[in-house]
């Protein structure tokens, strides 16, 4: 349970605190490799949840958190299937990943996140579970997605609603425009804004606050005050499902597979 | 203060560009492709705007980029916000 270091993701626990270090090349992108990881860390911290005061996510990719979902894995493994293969397969990845990102959501202990430059699409409903999220000024957050022909598919626009006004939802969501740290912070997303390279720092800082309180009174309060919208999370997937048989999606996924282009990241 | 013009934006830019991505100021001219100048991929002009929103003080929606390489067209996008 102290340390363990995966194909994408490493993490280590020192006294109360673990901290989950995101580390797969390019940018984090979560695939199959990711959800496995992800999945051994939820079973650990179960495992162990009366040692677990506080957890903090970070990367240590220099380009940022996390860009998505690994787009360039989810074409390959969709090429040549039948429509009702391709719901298939993505509907079990999505269950899965529903299932994690629930897990850590409700986790009894704190979750930080500290972001710094790219957090797109799934790196920001990885994001979004987290109790606190603290920012550099190099951060920028998007919800990309729209431009394939998707929605949000790992719980992201039923967590935003839960935490910010609809009316900033469909912003991000209808333009897929990216906003920057301080945009963030006075929405709300954002908890703290620090300097660059400042907030791995600052959330260790923050969980030893946290993990200072008594552990009982700290679970109490994050279930009072963090509603997990499961049924809102469901009809997400539903509605992934309904939008990703369309040959459109297919398309749009190819262009940029294919893209060697300079601009693949800009909406 | 008086309001900036595009000239005094586009110079503001180019200093800016200059420092943070280590070209020498004498190379960069208002026509040039900002991606080929400054050898820079879509990440790296995503942390450009992010330094030119915090810089001018400005929101510049990504998509107000399209079709956008030039300083100079850069530098009326950003002024169309400042104004």
């Amino acid at each position: 349970m102290n340390e363990y270091t995966g194909e994408t993701l490493s993490w280590h626990r020192a006294g109360a605190i673990v901290e989950v270090t995101l580390h797969r090349r390019p940018l984090n992108e979560i695939g199959r490799a990711t959800l496995v990881d992800l999945e051994k860390l939820v079973v650990t911290l179960d495992a162990r949840k009366d040692d677990v005061a506080a957890v903090v996510f970070s990367s240590a990719i220099e380009a940022g958190f996390c860009a998505g979902a690994d787009l360039r894995e989810l074409y390959h493994s969709m090429k040549g299937l039948d429509a009702e293969s391709r719901q298939s397969g993505v509907r079990d990845f999505l269950e899965r990943i529903h299932r994690v990102l629930n897990s850590l959501d409700a986790l009894p202990a704190v979750t930080i996140a500290a972001v710094h430059g790219i957090c797109f699409g799934g790196g920001l409903e990885l994001a979004l579970v987290s109790d606190i999220l603290i920012a550099d000024r190099t951060a920028r957050f998007c919800f990309p997605e729209l431009r394939l022909g998707l929605v949000p598919g790992f719980g992201g626009i039923p967590r935003l609603k839960r935490d910010l006004g609809n009316r900033l939802v469909r912003d991000l969501l209808l333009t897929g425009r990216s906003i920057n740290a301080q945009k963030a912070l006075e929405a709300g997303l954002v908890n703290q804004l620090v300097a660059e390279g400042q907030a791995p720092r600052v959330a260790r800082l923050t969980a030893e606050q946290a993990a200072k309180f008594d552990r009982e009174t700290a679970r109490a309060a994050k279930r009072f005050a963090k509603p997990i919208p499961y049924a809102e999370l469901r009809q997400e997937i539903e509605l992934f499902c309904e939008l990703f048989a369309r040959p459109v999606v297919e398309d749009a996924l190819r262009k940029f597979v294919e893209d060697s282009g300079a601009l693949p990241y800009l909406p | 203060m008086p309001a900036k013009n595009v000239d005094e934006i586009t110079a503001e830019i180019l200093d800016l560009a200059s420092k943070s991505f280590r070209v020498p100021r004498a190379e960069l001219a208002p026509g040039d492709d900002f991606f080929k100048k400054l050898g820079i991929d879509s990440l790296q002009a995503l942390d450009l705007l992010t330094q030119l929103e915090r810089h001018f003080g400005i929101e510049l929606p990504d998509y107000e980029l399209q079709g956008v390489s030039d300083f100079r067209t850069l530098a009326e996008r950003i002024l169309a916000r400042v104004g």
